[in-house]
């Protein structure tokens, strides 16, 4: 599916996580200028494990100790809000509070 | 003689070993194992830095909040061998349990923070998630004559994720009676996006932060306290100046669930979101703050897993499968200053919703909407805490959120789910 075809919320994000693919990922990424390597994908799929198992989309904390990936590593790998960014480009919903 | 062994008597603990020993025989031992000789209401916290509470009216003995029936164990525990079904306790003996559960809640942890706890720690930096924290805030917020006053939430998950609204709204009305309002600068500093994280709570509550003039640090994630420049310094390397820090350090489980195959990277403890049983053991549930779930860390939360855990309890020693009962509900009194709260009740899938709430016997209360009468119901709560709560006595709100009353195509109008 392509990027323009797919169903996001307000901010931008997948409605449907089943629409998520690696392909769909890489563009997702090209469009905020990020190319992605394997550091990259050792956060993103970190990212989306703990999302899937916990119900919800983790702190970078939780995935800086999982993945083994210094915090400071992960903000030059997603520069400019690593976390909206890793949970947009990861498909899984933004990391948010109660209200 | 059988065992339920349930590990912290905090709000959790202590509601579920109530409800466990009126529907057990006497044939169960129900105990609890916590090291703490007094049980806090923490809602108080958040009151007490501005001195609208005291520390006796939220304090008391724990042995007066647990009721006849229930052993209390006053040790710490040191390890969970679930192969044995044992803990091992810092200085008593090992306990056996025929079923365990975890409801040791979790720790502020200003430690895992760079300088947090250096030369300004309650001079200048302070935390009112703790009782001596909040102590310390109030003498550091009655010493404060204006200047920058920084709210900082470090990272999610915390303990009541609005309390650290509720301080800004609160310091705000503070600040203005003391006539100091206009000397004074209020940032909220947090990792997340924004103050509010969902559509239709930005739009019909970010009235609040203007009128408030509650200034908004977004995706601000503290890296380092420097305390002799005064600034909270992000990974991205922002700087935020404040004469008054006052923040919401990291959250973990507790210590004992660290590094083992019980906690995760947070020592938080993975558990299935419907049944509350923790995955991949037997015979052990989790409850309350020491969860991994998305719900809510709050007592409305643990109260009603209490409630429906109690009865998969129950089907787990009668050899019956367990229910998916737990929905994530959450129910909190969100006070806004000058008198007023909100009152949100939601779960996993829905948002906190306008409407009304219907409790019976005291009538609907207004939802994500200020009022006076949400304030004093939220000030009252602490007599509920104590006589109704705690003691597992019945509180006419069900365990599992209802749609009555609220407005449910709110949330689609604002752009949300």
């Amino acid at each position: 599916m392509s990027l323009e075809a797919l169903q996001t919320d307000a901010e931008g994000y997948l409605s449907n996580r089943d629409d998520w693919s690696e392909e769909l990922a890489q563009e997702i990424a090209q469009q905020a200028n990020v190319a992605l390597t394997d550091e990259h994908w050792k956060v993103l799929n970190t990212a989306r494990a703990i999302e899937i198992e916990s119900g919800s989309s983790p702190g970078l904390r939780k995935i800086s100790k999982r993945s083994e990936t210094p915090i400071k590593s992960i903000y030059k790998l997603f520069p400019d809000g690593p976390a909206k960014l890793i949970a947009k480009i990861a498909g899984i919903p933004k990391p948010k509070s109660c209200l | 003689m059988k065992t339920i062994l349930i590990l912290g008597a905090g709000t959790a603990g202590t509601a579920i070993a109530h409800k466990l020993r009126r529907r057990l025989s006497n044939e169960w031992d129900v105990a609890v194992v916590d090291p703490s000789s007094t049980h806090l209401y923490q809602p108080g916290l958040l009151f007490l830095p501005f001195g609208d509470e005291t520390e006796e009216r939220i304090l008391r003995e724990r042995g007066s909040t647990l009721g006849k029936g229930i052993t209390w164990h006053q040790d710490a525990v040191k390890a969970i061998d679930t192969e044995r079904r044992r803990v091992e306790l810092a200085e008593g003996e090992p306990l056996s349990y025929d079923f365990l559960i975890i409801a040791s809640g979790t720790e502020v942890r200003p430690d895992m923070i760079d300088g947090m706890t250096g030369p300004g720690w309650r001079e200048s930096v302070f935390d009112f998630y703790t009782l001596e924290g909040a102590k310390a805030l109030q003498k550091g917020l009655a010493n404060f004559e204006g200047g920058r006053l920084v709210l900082n939430i470090v990272e999610m998950p915390i303990k009541c994720p609005v309390a650290p609204l509720e301080f800004a709204f609160l310091a705000d009305a503070y600040l203005t009676k003391r006539g100091i309002r206009d000397k004074t600068e209020l940032v909220y500093a947090t990792p997340l996006d924004g103050a509010f994280t969902k559509p239709l709570a930005s739009k019909t509550l970010g009235y609040l932060l203007e009128n408030k003039g509650i200034q908004v640090e977004t995706e601000f994630m503290t890296g380092e306290v420097d305390s002799e420049k005064n600034v909270i310094r992000s990974y991205d390397e922002r700087e935020v100046p404040y004469d008054l820090l006052v923040t919401i350090p990291p959250h973990m489980g507790a210590g004992f669930l660290e590094d083992t195959d019980l906690g995760d990277e947070l020592a938080f403890v993975p558990t299935d979101p419907h049944t509350l049983a923790v995955k991949n053991v037997e015979r052990v549930f989790c409850i309350g703050d020491a969860t991994d779930l998305p719900s809510s860390k709050a007592g409305s939360v643990a109260h009603f897993q209490a409630d429906l855990m109690t009865e998969n309890i129950l089907r787990a020693i009668d050899d019956k499968e367990l229910e998916p009962t737990f929905d994530g509900h959450s129910n909190c009194f969100v006070e806004t200053g000058y008198g007023k709260a909100m009152l949100i009740d939601f779960n996993y899938e829905t948002e906190p919703l306008p409407g009304q709430f219907p409790i019976p016997g005291i009538g609907p209360l207004p939802l994500l909407k200020e009022c006076r009468r949400n304030h004093w119901a939220k000030r009252l709560f602490r007599l509920v805490y104590w006589h109704a709560l705690l003691p597992a006595r019945p509180i006419p709100i069900a365990p599992t959120m209802s749609l009555a009353g609220k407005q449910l195509s709110a949330a689609a109008e604002a752009g949300g789910a």
